[in-house]
């Protein structure tokens, strides 16, 4: 089973800031296992610095933010940074409240997904998916995100 | 004493020309209906209503929460709703500030002013407050983990501007409980934390007769993801918890017990929502006489504050918001709220424009005067299903509560604690999310423009922008206090507050006024409780 979610692939998803608004979040993690993928929730008030140290100890192939407070454009560029500043190429995935222009600031600033209120389960899937196959170097058609429970 | 009789007479004992008694075709209507000798508002166990005219009497209060940027900013906000007729504030604070965190603390990086206003000092409330007569208005504060310094601070300016405390008039939400189970803004651990909550409790009791020390609410509960009934249970096992805490502190239940009140969540389950007010009346009311010995009418009435399911709107065609809002607010009036805030359209897409908050507003005022149903008091009782709904709801919220008891060895208070350091709140809580999120996936549960009815490619709406500047003037503003405020005293102020802190008998608040008037920050008193207390992380599972 263990190398079977090795190759779907581990994600570190992770509130960043003071925002407690953890539904989102929580529920993606659910859905992200139930997909098949190893998850590492990484939990509450955490600060671009223990989200890439978390990262580079565990290993992971996408990183997912849940952003609700409007900080995104300070906090996930600093994500990113940190992430650089340890060599580490490891996609990161934004969840949440982003207004439509602010998505665009951010895929320039390096994300590579962004999920907006209302994105299903198989859109959840496919989006990392697609981060995690770019992080292992393979086509994301190879997986199926039909998820069957 | 129940039935028409006595109701009768406490209702013409108060006005009742408050909202119009006819229908539109001109039939006249009564305030209330039902069996001669049947329950009716006012009237035990109160699952019709805590007062005999309800709407009549007094319309529910519109109280719009609102808060940005700097202090000086909102405060032009509550000048012009002031002007514009006016009588309630209501605060929304910034993110560092509900966290405890200074504007110049890294962690408050990006976020100051985004979500509310930014309050570092009692400079920023006096600047937040400034000409305006705290004796002549009433203030909502919704605030917890530093609650007791958000007080202080008010208590401050009040006194500064001429206002004894015990003329000041509002409310503080203080609910320290919900924090752990659902929203999160948690410093402390849970125990010092209910102590904290009690100080205030004590201090308003003695020292601000006309001040509300604690909002139960279970509206986050809810936003997080729970189900109806869970919400009703936990949110009043927590009311029960404040009780014991504040009767194990020597209180009398009836000196305090009047002064709580609740706030819960208006969803879009129409009739769930409704009978979950009406079983929240009847079960806190049969609580609070019968375990708690309250005999003062008042501690039995359940008061509450609603406010519509940010987590019902949608991103996806934002504008049907409108309608939810408007189905939610009259399940919240039907249910006999006694005040209201009605979210704004585009809140899933980011905090309210001012046209947004309008319509919103606006709906309030088309339930209250143009369709004719605030004028009956609890209009569904009666209805074989709604009062169904209520005893269901009641049965499955009493089920919880012999859990809690069962975990607290016969306290709720323990319990709701004990529970809490499990995490089986968080779980409960985590898992009815998790079936929601289910349903919504294969379609069980339709959410309109979600997962049925899109449409393609939506166009982005206008939506508010709250740029940088803030930020970087409220960190001037605060090394400005910093620059001309007496170290030494602040130092002596920290010192007492610790001091304080150590001794569970000593009331915290007379030692924190104190150091709000020294300018000490939110953020350095609250790491002086904090060398005591210790901090609470939440174990990270899901």
């Amino acid at each position: 089973m263990s190398a079977d979610h090795r190759a779907r692939g581990r994600v570190l998803v992770t509130k960043v800031g003071l925002d407690g608004h953890d539904r989102g979040v929580k529920v993606v993690a659910r859905m992200l296992r139930d997909a098949g993928f190893e998850v590492v929730y990484g939990g509450l008030r955490q600060t671009p610095e223990t989200i890439a140290e978390t990262a580079l100890q565990e290993d992971v192939d996408v990183v997912g933010l849940s952003m609700h407070s409007g900080g995104h454009l300070t906090l996930v560029p600093a994500v990113i940074e940190a992430l650089r500043r340890r060599a580490l190429d490891v996609p990161v995935v934004v969840g949440g409240i982003v207004p439509k222009r602010d998505r665009q600031v951010l895929l320039g600033e390096g994300v590579a997904e962004v999920l907006t209120p209302g994105a299903s389960r198989d859109e959840v899937v496919d989006a990392i998916m697609r981060a995690s196959s770019r992080r292992l170097g393979r086509p994301a058609s190879e997986e199926k995100s039909v998820v069957d429970d | 004493m129940t039935g028409r009789d006595d109701w009768d007479r406490r209702y013409r004992a108060g006005p009742s020309d408050a909202v119009k008694g006819t229908t539109m075709s001109g039939l006249e209507v009564e305030g209330v209906y039902g069996p001669d000798d049947g329950e009716f508002p006012g009237q035990w166990p109160y699952t019709r209503g805590p007062y005999s005219s309800m709407y009549r009497g007094k319309l529910w209060t519109m109280r719009m929460f609102a808060g940005f940027g700097t202090a000086a900013d909102t405060n032009t906000r509550f000048k012009n709703l002031l002007g514009a007729g006016g009588t309630g504030l209501s605060v929304a604070f910034d993110l560092p500030t509900l966290m405890g965190t200074d504007s110049d603390d890294p962690l408050a990086l990006g976020e100051v002013g985004k979500s509310g206003v930014a309050v570092d000092t009692l400079a920023d409330m006096e600047d937040l407050f400034a000409d305006i007569d705290l004796g002549g208005v009433s203030t909502s504060m919704t605030i917890n983990s530093p609650a007791p310094i958000v007080m202080a601070m008010y208590v401050a300016v009040g006194e500064r501007g001429g206002t004894a405390r015990s003329h000041l008039a509002g409310t503080i939400q203080n609910d320290i409980l919900k924090e752990y189970q659902a929203q999160k803004e948690f410093i402390f651990p849970p125990r010092p934390s209910v102590r904290l909550v009690n100080d205030v409790v004590r201090f308003c009791t003695v020292e601000m007769p006309l001040w509300h020390p604690i909002s139960i609410s279970g509206y986050h509960i809810r936003e997080a993801g729970s189900t109806a009934a869970q919400e009703l249970a936990f949110t009043l096992a927590n009311g029960f918890a404040y009780v014991e805490a504040a009767r194990a502190s020597g209180l009398d239940v009836d000196a305090f017990g009047k002064r709580l009140s609740f706030f819960f969540n208006a969803h879009i389950d129409f009739f769930e929502e409704i009978a979950k007010y009406r079983a929240a009346r009847r079960i806190w009311a049969r609580w609070m006489r019968d375990r708690y010995g309250a005999i003062d009418e008042r501690s039995m009435q359940l008061r509450f504050h609603t406010q519509t399911a940010g987590v019902s709107l949608t991103a996806q065609q934002p504008e049907l918001n409108i309608a939810r809002v408007a189905i939610e607010a009259l399940a919240g009036v039907l249910g006999g709220t006694q005040s209201l805030h009605t979210d704004s359209f585009d809140e899933a897409l980011a905090l309210p424009t001012e046209r947004a908050a309008r319509i919103a507003l606006r709906t309030q005022q088309m339930i209250a005067y143009e369709t004719g149903v605030a004028a009956v008091a609890d209009p569904l009782g009666g209805s074989y299903f709604v009062e169904e709904l209520t005893d269901r709801l009641e049965a499955q919220a009493e089920e919880i509560f012999s859990h809690l008891e069962a975990k607290g060895d016969g306290s709720i208070l323990e319990g709701v604690l004990r529970a809490i350091e499990q995490g089986w709140f968080q779980d409960e809580i985590a898992q009815s999310s998790a079936d929601y999120e289910r349903k919504l996936n294969d379609g069980r549960q339709v959410l309109v423009g979600v997962n049925q009815f899109q449409e393609p490619d939506e166009p982005e709406a206008d939506i508010l922008y709250i740029g940088p500047e803030a930020e970087a003037l409220q960190r001037r503003r605060l090394a400005d206090v910093k620059a001309n405020r007496d170290e030494g005293v602040v130092h002596r102020v920290l010192a007492r507050v610790r001091q304080d802190a150590a001794c569970p008998e000593v009331n915290v608040m007379p030692g924190l006024i104190e150091a709000v008037l020294a300018y000490a920050t939110v953020g350095e008193i609250m790491s002086a409780l904090g060398q005591v207390f210790g901090t609470w992380t939440e174990r990270a599972v899901v």
